[in-house]
């Protein structure tokens, strides 16, 4: 089990890096958004500052949701996810394993970068651990939701408008409780309650979206 | 593993409220290599990945030794046994063709490199090991999914298709080898338009005159 699980971490790490294209697209995708922001509203600091949770919050999303439509594509196309279901192995584990290095290459990325873009949004320096911390919380949960969607799409030839659809009502506690952890901070209130909630959304994410992703990629394989 | 005999009990496929075929009953005992053939849209692949496990019949069993492949414990042992290779061969083209066979045997049960460098040899791939798979041709990525038959050490295999793409020394060479499978009591139920008529002992099914 242990073996599957970093034989397959390693296959997606090479095929990751042998496309470097498909790992770049999302961070700068992140990075245009929130640096196109302060070019449109104005320099003024109190202003960015006031919009920088949600800019940031929003771009993380929309990243994530671009990088999720293909997450799966390749690997049903070229049959490769047929063996995967039909492995001894759990589906579920192995798409747990595909995700989270998913996650790695994208959201991981991007909790990283977002300091700086809280500074270039004027943030208080006092606020960026926050930022830091609730997007290392809330990427997860994107990801794994994302890619229940990704997994029901599979079989369709442009399924990311429908990923839209179904996915983006599901990010809205996310994207609620990353920006007023992000409020409460910048106005000194304690954040525990919002990292808390995220941090129990992402555990359920984690035990549970698993399994759906592994249900609807049997769907979409039994095409 | 010993291989046990394989039976269909009146399976029916519905594809698009199409019937493709019904009540298909069928005994296989070990050794037997079976055909199944029929003109394009008769329900081979379907029957296959019903056999294989990826697509539910619409009505009729299937057992592997008595016991039914699409539940329980029948669906499990049934995981273990056979080895499935469809129309997409499953060949990663950023990938080598030994990390490709590396995965893929992993699936089931991880092999070592020297296996697999052996497997890529019979198959004629002997020198592209290191080579990304989108450099090599559409037959030879065919022969690295091949490789797998050389490899793995599953008693039934379901071969949709196996020999597009594939030259004639290619062919010959992968029906002696289905042969020496069948011969060593294995099973094998292919799809081929490639006439198998010349090889001792292979059973037809054809679709196209059961429904």
């Amino acid at each position: 089990m242990r073996q599957i699980v970093w034989l397959l971490f390693c296959r997606e790490w090479r095929l990751a890096w042998r496309r470097p294209g498909d790992l770049l697209n999302p961070l700068v995708f992140f990075a245009l958004v929130v640096s196109l922001f302060p070019l449109a509203v104005g320099p003024e600091p109190s202003m960015l500052r006031a919009m920088a949770p949600g800019v940031i919050w929003v771009a993380a999303l929309l990243a994530t949701l671009l990088s999720l439509d293909g997450l799966f594509r390749s690997d049903y196309e070229d049959g490769s996810l047929e063996q995967w279901v039909l492995s001894p192995h759990p589906l579920a584990l192995m798409v747990l394993v595909k995700v989270l290095h998913h996650w790695m290459m994208s959201g991981l990325a991007m909790v990283l970068l977002a300091p700086l873009f809280g500074l270039m949004l004027a943030l208080p320096l006092s606020s960026l651990p926050v930022l830091a911390l609730t997007l290392l919380l809330g990427t997860p949960i994107l990801s794994l939701l994302g890619a229940v969607g990704a997994a029901l799409t599979v079989g369709l030839k442009s399924g990311g408008v429908l990923l839209a659809l179904l996915i983006l009502p599901l990010y809205i506690p996310v994207l609620i409780l990353g920006t007023g952890a992000m409020d409460a901070a910048l106005q000194g209130m304690p954040v525990t309650g919002f990292a808390l909630w995220l941090g129990c959304l992402a555990v359920l994410a984690l035990t549970l979206a698993p399994i759906a992703i592994a249900a609807g990629l049997r769907i979409g394989v039994s095409e | 593993m010993k291989p046990l005999p394989v039976e269909l009990d009146s399976l029916a496929c519905e594809r698009d409220q199409r019937e493709l075929f019904a009540s298909l009953s069928l005994q296989l005992e070990p050794g037997e290599v079976l055909q199944v053939a029929g003109p394009n849209g008769s329900g081979k692949t379907s029957l296959l990945r019903i056999m294989a496990g990826l697509l539910p019949p619409s009505a009729g069993d299937m057992r592997y030794g008595g016991e039914s492949v699409f539940s329980g414990v029948g669906r499990e042992n049934w995981r273990q046994q056979r080895l499935y290779i469809g129309h997409a061969p499953a060949v990663k083209g950023a990938l080598t063709a030994e990390e490709n066979l590396a995965w893929l045997c992993a699936l089931s049960r991880p092999v070592a490199n020297d296996h697999i460098w052996q497997a890529l040899e019979q198959v004629g791939l002997r020198g592209f090991e290191d080579v990304p798979c989108h450099n090599l041709s559409a037959g030879q990525q065919r022969r690295v999914a091949l490789a797998r038959l050389y490899l793995e050490q599953h008693p039934v295999w379901i071969l949709d298709e196996p020999f597009t793409a594939i030259d004639k020394a290619g062919v010959a060479a992968l029906e002696t080898h289905i042969l020496q499978h069948a011969a060593r009591g294995g099973l094998v139920i292919m799809t081929t338009h490639h006439g198998l008529e010349h090889l001792p002992g292979v059973r037809c099914l054809d679709l196209g005159q059961v429904g």
